[in-house]
């Protein structure tokens, strides 16, 4: 249960980073009306991250060509399946969870 | 739609983020666990898991440390990591304008990629969101995730293979099934269009990651694609 200096530091500027961005437009967004188009543009953010974030874990970027990790694309099409199918977080979680694993455990 | 109680009742936050909690408690374990093996005390596990509270940015923390980057890249890194929220953010905030600037920070503050998920998804129901709902649900996501990650911490010490149990991947579905109650709640008459985008955002992502960062390649094809969005309605 130790924590140096530098560490604390560090990880404090890390925290700082991450705040700033999250709680500035809930300051800032009160004081002014955001125009239509920019509502509009705004609503297509959360599918638009998600689905980045999905393709992000995908790929493979380590070597000069992108390519996939083919273990997860494996275990994405059962999880994508399952949620479609039950429109269920935790079911889908679960089934992404031991598929993962199974798929690692054969291959 | 009239407001039913449930609607702005900090119990019916808990429940909405009940669903959510299999997939913070297995990241939370895995994060702890990788943590341990990133030479990281349980204490510097612990305070990352309640300054920092972002998943995806604490692994990344912890593959920083262990390859020795200095601090000024690994601060801008988590900055570049968690921009992210800031798109999110921006997007919430709206739904919030009439509570105090104060409890506005208080729900900024607690904002996390499966908040955000469940919160969008809720918002569809009825177009409204709930200070007490959103306390809810944010305080109920942040204790399990404190409590997870420093529980894996301790468990660290005889798991040394996370992703071995598929935990790694709690955190992929997860956003797989938001991502699939989205489409759900935009309605039929939209589907194709969100699904179009999704293809969009496959192909720049794809793209994008032969010249960037993947975590810089998410926003630019984020803002990118949201763009042809609002061009192509």
């Amino acid at each position: 249960m130790t924590i140096s200096t530098e560490m604390l530091w560090l990880i404090i500027g890390c925290a700082i980073v991450t705040w700033l961005p999250r709680i500035l437009p809930f300051i800032f967004v009160r004081a002014l009306t955001l125009p239509d188009v920019v509502l509009r543009w705004l609503g297509y953010i959360p599918v638009c991250i998600l689905s980045a974030l999905v393709f992000e874990s995908l790929l493979d970027t380590s070597g000069p060509i992108v390519s996939f990790h083919w273990s997860k694309v494996l275990t994405f099409v059962p999880t994508l399946a399952v949620a479609l199918l039950t429109k269920s977080l935790s079911l889908t979680v679960i089934t992404g969870v031991v598929v993962m694993a199974l798929v690692r455990f054969m291959l | 739609m009239t407001t039913t109680a449930s609607d702005d009742s900090f119990l019916q936050g808990i429940k909405d983020c009940l669903p959510t909690l299999f997939g913070y408690i297995s990241i939370g374990l895995a994060f702890g666990v990788v943590g341990v093996a990133s030479h990281l005390s349980v204490l510097e596990i612990a305070l990352l898991s309640i300054l920092v509270y972002a998943g995806s940015a604490q692994f990344i923390f912890c593959a920083l440390i262990l390859t020795g980057s200095p601090a000024s890249a690994i601060i801008l890194t988590i900055f570049i990591v968690n921009l992210r929220h800031l798109l999110m953010s921006l997007s919430l905030a709206p739904f919030f304008t009439k509570y105090s600037v104060l409890r506005n920070i208080g729900f900024g503050t607690l904002l996390t990629d499966e908040t955000f998920g469940v919160a969008m998804t809720k918002s569809m129901q009825n177009g409204k969101l709930y200070g007490k709902w959103m306390d809810g649900l944010n305080i109920t996501a942040y204790t399990f995730w404190i409590a997870s990650c420093t529980i894996g911490a301790f468990l660290g010490q005889w798991v040394a293979h996370p992703e071995k149990w598929g935990l790694d991947f709690a955190l992929v579905a997860m956003f797989i099934a938001l991502l699939v109650l989205q489409l759900q709640a935009v309605g039929k008459s939209k589907v194709m269009h969100y699904c179009k985008l999704i293809v969009y955002m496959g192909l720049f992502m794809y793209g994008l990651s032969f010249i960037m960062a993947s975590h810089v390649a998410v926003l630019v094809a984020t803002v990118v694609v949201a763009t042809i969005g609002v061009l192509t309605e």
